[in-house]
Parts: C-alpha cells; sequence; structure tokens
C-alpha cells in the first residue's frame, strides 16, 4: 500500500514537471542579489520579478505564461557559471538574463555560447560585446562609453587637466582603465591618479594629493556603492571648487542621500533618462517606457528606481519582443538569437536599442544623458 | 587477505565516483560533481596540516588563488602549456609556503590562525590590485587545457562537464591516496605525534618546525593544484578565488566532515558544495541552515561527521 501512494505521488510529480516545462516559457537569471555588488543585483531582481508577474497578469505572451527561474550568484563568478550551467541543462531555459558583475557575466558568457542559448547581460564591461559573440548581448552602456560622453563635456568646457580617483572594485578599475585609454582622445590628460578600496570610510589624503597637482582643471570619480558619496563629502571638506564629475555608478537617489543634497551641488554624472523621468519632454521618446516602468517599481517595492533595475527592465523587454517576434512559444534558441540580434529601434529607459551582427549592445552615445545635480534632484544639462 | 583501512577508503571513493554518474538527471549534476572533487582535493591538503600535524591555516585559498593565476598567466607570458602551469603553480606555492612557513608556523593558536589569514588577504590583494597583470577584479581568462579537442581528434565526444568531472575525479583519488599513505608513513606518525604535544613529539627526537613546514608546504600544494583545475575548468578566473570566504569555505569542509579522516573531509566538501545547489528554493534561509548544520554537527559530532557516525555505527554493531 505504502509503496503504492509513493509510486503513484512520484509519478504525479514527474508529470507535474513534464507540464510545467511544456507549458511556459522559462526565462533564466543569475543575478548578484546579494554580496558585494547587491545593491546593483537587488533592483535587477525586483525588477525581472515584477515584469514577470504584469506580463503573466495581462495573459503572458502567446498565450503562454512565463516562469522566471531565478538564481542569486551572490557576485562570484565560479558560482554564476555553477547556475548558469543548471539554467541551461537542468532547468531547460530559453534565455539566460543576468551577470550583475562583467565577472560573473563573463562566466555566464561561456557556458551560454558553448552550450549555444542566447544571453543578455546587465553588467558594463566592454569586454563583454567585444569581440561580438553570437549569443552574447547586453543592455547597460559600457563604461568606455561613459568616459567618452564625460570627456566630451569637459572638452565642451575648456577642461584639460584632470584629476581622477577611483576604486579599486571591478567597477572602478575598469572605468579607470577605460578613462585612461581614450582621455588622449578628446586633448584630456590625466594628470593625478589616486585609487581608494571599496571599503575605506575617508579619501582625504587621495584627494589632498589630487588638490596639490598643479594646474588640476576638474576631478573625475568612477566607482559606485559608497565609496563616491564619501569622495563627494570629502571633497566638499577640503573646498575644492573645481567642477566634479561621478560616473554612472552613482545614478540613483541614493548617491545624493548618502553625500548630502548640498555637497552633490552641482556634480555632473552621465546618466539615463529614468532618473529625470519626470522632467521629460512630452515629445521625449524615452518617456512612456521611462514613466511606466518608474511607476510600477515605486508602486511594488516602495523604494526609487535605479539604473541597475533598469538595465534588467531593458534586457527583458528586448528578450520578450523577440520571443514574440519569432512567434514560437517553445522556442529553438538559435532562432530566438537571430530574433533578438533583429531588434531594431526597441525603447528601454537606457535609450533605444537597435542590434545588428556587428554590434550587440545597439546604443550609442546619444543614448546617454548628461546630467547635473541641482538642490537634490537630477537635472539634464543642455546640451548646445 | 584483509584490506588496510586506507585501501577501503580508497575503493569506496573509487566506486562512488565511478557510480555516481548513473544516477544524474541531467548534465548540470557533471559540474556539480566536479567542483565538489576540486573543493575536496584543497580539503584533503587540509587534512594533512590540520587534522594530521593539528596547524591551522585561514589563509590557504591564497595557494589556489597562485594555482589559478598561474594557469591564466604562464601560458601567455611563458609560453608553457597549461599542464606545466599547473606544475609551476604547485612549485610557487610550495616555494612560498617554505618561505613564510619558517617564520609563521613559530607561531601558535590563535597567532598562526591570524598569521595565515594575513597571507591569504596579502594574495588576494596582490591579484584584485595588480590590474595591468591579473586582469584585476573583474577577472582573466584562462587558456584551454586542449583535452577536449584532443578527445576529439580521437573520436570521443564528451562534454565539459563530463571532462572535467572524470578528470577532477582522477586527481582527487591520486590526492586521496597520497594522503592515507602519508597517515602510516614515519612522516604522518612524526605529525600526528606533534599534534598531541610539541614538546613529547620534541622529546621522542622529532625535529618539530621541519615536520610542521612539510605539512605546511604539501597542503599548500594541494590547495594550488585545486586552483589550477577550478581555473581550467572554469576558463575564468577572479580574485574571489583567492579571498578569505574561500579560505574559511575550505577550513569549514574539513573540520565538517570529520578532520582527521580524509574520507570525511571529502564528505565535508560534498556537503557544502552541493548544499548551496539544494537550497537555491529557500535561498533567503540558506545561510541559516547551513549554520545550523554546522552549529549541530559541532555540538553532537566534535569529530566531525563521518568519524562520528562511524563511531556509533560501530558501537551499535559491537553490542
Amino acid at each position: 500500500m505504502k509503496t503504492k501512494t509513493i509510486l503513484a505521488a512520484t509519478l504525479a510529480m514527474f508529470g507535474l514537471a513534464a507540464m510545467d516545462a511544456n507549458a511556459q516559457i522559462r526565462i533564466g537569471a543569475s543575478l548578484a542579489e546579494t554580496g558585494p555588488a547587491g545593491a546593483l543585483g537587488d533592483p535587477e531582481a525586483k525588477t525581472l520579478r515584477l515584469m514577470v508577474e504584469q506580463i503573466n497578469q495581462d495573459g503572458g505572451i502567446l498565450g503562454e505564461q512565463i516562469q522566471l527561474v531565478l538564481y542569486d550568484d551572490g557576485g562570484d563568478p565560479n558560482n554564476a557559471r555553477t547556475f548558469a550551467t543548471r539554467l541551461v541543462e537542468h532547468d531547460g531555459v530559453v534565455a539566460i538574463i543576468g551577470g550583475t558583475t562583467t565577472g560573473t557575466s563573463m562566466a555566464i558568457l561561456a557556458v551560454a555560447e558553448e552550450e549555444e542559448i542566447p544571453f543578455i547581460s546587465v553588467a558594463g564591461g566592454i569586454e563583454i560585446i567585444d569581440p561580438v559573440r553570437p549569443f552574447t548581448f547586453k543592455t547597460p552602456h559600457t563604461d568606455h562609453m561613459a568616459c567618452q560622453k564625460i570627456f566630451e563635456d569637459m572638452q565642451e568646457r575648456g577642461i584639460s587637466r584632470v584629476g581622477m580617483i577611483s576604486g579599486t572594485d571591478g567597477f572602478g578599475a575598469s572605468m579607470r582603465n577605460q578613462c585612461l585609454g581614450v582621455a588622449g582622445d578628446f586633448g584630456i590628460e590625466i594628470v593625478a591618479d589616486e585609487r581608494y578600496a571599496p571599503g575605506d570610510a575617508d579619501m582625504v589624503p587621495q584627494l589632498t594629493n589630487i588638490r596639490n597637482t598643479a594646474g588640476l582643471e576638474a576631478v573625475l570619480n568612477p566607482g559606485f556603492g559608497s565609496g563616491p558619496a564619501i569622495v563627494t563629502r570629502n571633497y566638499r571638506q577640503l573646498g575644492i571648487e573645481l567642477p566634479f564629475y561621478q560616473s554612472h555608478g552613482v545614478a540613483g537617489q541614493s548617491y545624493i542621500d548618502l553625500s548630502g543634497a548640498e555637497n552633490a551641488e552641482g556634480v555632473r554624472v552621465p546618466g539615463t533618462a529614468l532618473l529625470v523621468a519626470d522632467r521629460l519632454a512630452d515629445d521625449d521618446p524615452q518617456r512612456d517606457v521611462v514613466i511606466a516602468y518608474r511607476d510600477a517599481y515605486v508602486g511594488r517595492f516602495n523604494e526609487p528606481v535605479s539604473t541597475f533595475g533598469g538595465y534588467a527592465h531593458d534586457a527583458m523587454a528586448i528578450l520578450v519582443d523577440a520571443i514574440i517576434r519569432n512567434g514560437d512559444p517553445n522556442p529553438d534558441p538559435r532562432d530566438l538569437r537571430d530574433a533578438i540580434e533583429a531588434t531594431s529601434g526597441l525603447v528601454g529607459t537606457t535609450g533605444t536599442y537597435t542590434f545588428s551582427d556587428s554590434d550587440h549592445l545597439g546604443l550609442d552615445l546619444s543614448a546617454f544623458r548628461l546630467l547635473e545635480i541641482r538642490d537634490g534632484i537630477w537635472v539634464e544639462v543642455e546640451q548646445p | 587477505m584483509r584490506l588496510k583501512p586506507k585501501h577501503i577508503s580508497l575503493l569506496v571513493l573509487f566506486v562512488l565516483i565511478v557510480m555516481a554518474p548513473l544516477f544524474f538527471p541531467s548534465g548540470f549534476y557533471y559540474r556539480v560533481g566536479a567542483l565538489i572533487f576540486i573543493n575536496a582535493i584543497a580539503v584533503t591538503g587540509l587534512v594533512i596540516l590540520i587534522g594530521y600535524a593539528g596547524q591551522i591555516s585561514l589563509g590557504h585559498a591564497g595557494f589556489v588563488g597562485i594555482g589559478a593565476y598561474s594557469c591564466a598567466l604562464a601560458p601567455v607570458h611563458l609560453g608553457i602549456s597549461p599542464v606545466f602551469a599547473i606544475a609551476l603553480g604547485a612549485a610557487l606555492s610550495a616555494g612560498l609556503a617554505w618561505i613564510v612557513g619558517r617564520p609563521i608556523l613559530k607561531l601558535h593558536g590563535y597567532y598562526l590562525g591570524v598569521a595565515t589569514l594575513g597571507l591569504g588577504i596579502l594574495i588576494s590583494m596582490v591579484l584584485a590590485n595588480e590590474a595591468q597583470w591579473t586582469g584585476g577584479p573583474d577577472g582573466i581568462a584562462v587558456p584551454d587545457l586542449g583535452l577536449r579537442g584532443l578527445l576529439r581528434d580521437w573520436g570521443f565526444r564528451v562534454s565539459a562537464g563530463e571532462l572535467w568531472y572524470w578528470l577532477a575525479g582522477a586527481v582527487l583519488i591520486a590526492g586521496a591516496w597520497l594522503a592515507l599513505n602519508l597517515f602510516d608513513s614515519p612522516t604522518g606518525r612524526a605529525l600526528r605525534a606533534l599534534h598531541g604535544s610539541d614538546v613529547a613529539a620534541r622529546t621522542m627526537g622529532i625535529d618539530v618546525p621541519r615536520h610542521k613546514l612539510h605539512a605546511f608546504v604539501i597542503s599548500a600544494v594541494y590547495a594550488s593544484v585545486s586552483g589550477s583545475l577550478l581555473a581550467l575548468m572554469n576558463r575564468l578566473v577572479t580574485p574571489d578565488v583567492a579571498g578569505f570566504m574561500h579560505s574559511v569555505h575550505l577550513v569549514t569542509m574539513t573540520v565538517l566532515g570529520g578532520v582527521g579522516s580524509v574520507l570525511g573531509a571529502i564528505f565535508g566538501a560534498t556537503i557544502l558544495t552541493a548544499l548551496p545547489q539544494v537550497l537555491t528554493v529557500f535561498h533567503q534561509y540558506e545561510h541559516m541552515v547551513l549554520g545550523l548544520v554546522m552549529i549541530l554537527v559541532m555540538i553532537f559530532m566534535p569529530d566531525g561527521l563521518l568519524p562520528s557516525l562511524l563511531k556509533r555505527f560501530r558501537g551499535r554493531a559491537g553490542k
């Protein structure tokens, strides 16, 4: 009797599992919800859950519900690779979104390319899509572009001698390299190059070195997390009056709150439309998308949106659009890849995406908006 | 002929590794298996250091990092094959362990723990900050071992997961065999003697500093090989492998499974590597469950899981 019950239960479970796999479109994700990059991965994971909820409430896509299989890799590439393998080989997903950090994205893309499953990364590093790999796409701007955007503005203001202070975490180190690489193209010379560790509580010594550099005209701080906020406070404490630039890594309300509105006044950042949602022009193509996402996110989680959640939003939007255009609720990964590559003019929160076989980022420099903090809020700087 | 316990342990390990794939529902399990074996290799080294010789190290991930980055850098900069890079990494780790081990193994207890902790953190900081060599915190790509291509040329098609499962499994068996042999050798007996008491061992004529150093160097080589295999399997390495948390993980695996027994430590590595995969469904509670398992094991089975279970089992059988 007992054996029979167990047998029946097991069969039922297998039956359920089989039904599960057939009736739904499975999308995989591996994000750093916790760990050092948790501040980035948390809004990304929330955004994906929110979007899947919304899509399923509205009847799913192609008449099927979406099932999100989401793992927390803690920002460790070794875990990310294990979860990517699990998503592909065990969970049988049609595509993967994820890789909060460049390191985890590189780990996931190795699996995606080998198993030929489309992968949309939400990390910044340029090495993810350069060289272009067939199955790997990404939604955020590269740090290379952030440097270009900042230097472009500096050039317009007639600045040529810049002091740089960067974090030694992945984000800061990678952007520092990119900025050192492109500075020459804009006639800019990096005259001071200081660094701080992610956990440091005081950057006065480094900033003092920068301040004492002869002929300094502006300061740039590539970094994310609490570091840039401390740098900003120290910057004002030392009474430095020069133009101050932060990276897209701080593009969120928490940076202003942490550093204090009076300290952050006048700081310039290459950011996305998401931060200036309410102040976008009525005819701005991104206006509707950005406001809809912002309202849904704030309404559901009662916390401000961040650029990073926006990256995940765009990744999901691109994927859903591609699945619908492909038209098969049980898509072949190679067809889905082709559909993603054919994405054209898709408006996201970060910019308008148009992929091609030589461009798996699909954004240009115009998607970056130069923002400035005025009276504690983000304002778009009018470009001449 | 009666089998020695050493041979029984090896036989059990061999049978488990060979039989396990029969129960794998998907290719993903090969990956988890390979990860378990790679962790178990480093943990076997720690059994020699912690279990045999009674010395603690909270910095062994540093040697894992050296082994891993050797496989990433040596083939590119020195033009040697990845197989030799494993040997080079092991030699570098052994050299560093030998130089650093001499002064710090004079320390005892907490002081030794803190000194090795510092060593591990220093190595991981170098790997994270010397970005022009190591690629910085985002890591660096590792060249292909080339074994899969070779097998394909010979007409065998294996997936990466399967290949690394068998490769890491073979290395683990070899590592366990060496460690088990060491246990009954004069060196092993000397190590166990100084585990009991430094003074007693010295009065027996054992060269205590030299034997401690041997154990430290041997365990560093195990850790280095484990790092090399991890790097070659993942084809990507980041400074996380050398991080403090990885050191703590390795020591926890060693202690959880049973610090004096090779098979027990491998059992510990299996549990702590596989459990997070099982617990993804209850992700919020993962750390709580892991912590609870460890507290319970430490309270009720202070010798570690496997030795305590065996003792209980034998005790019952003897009645």
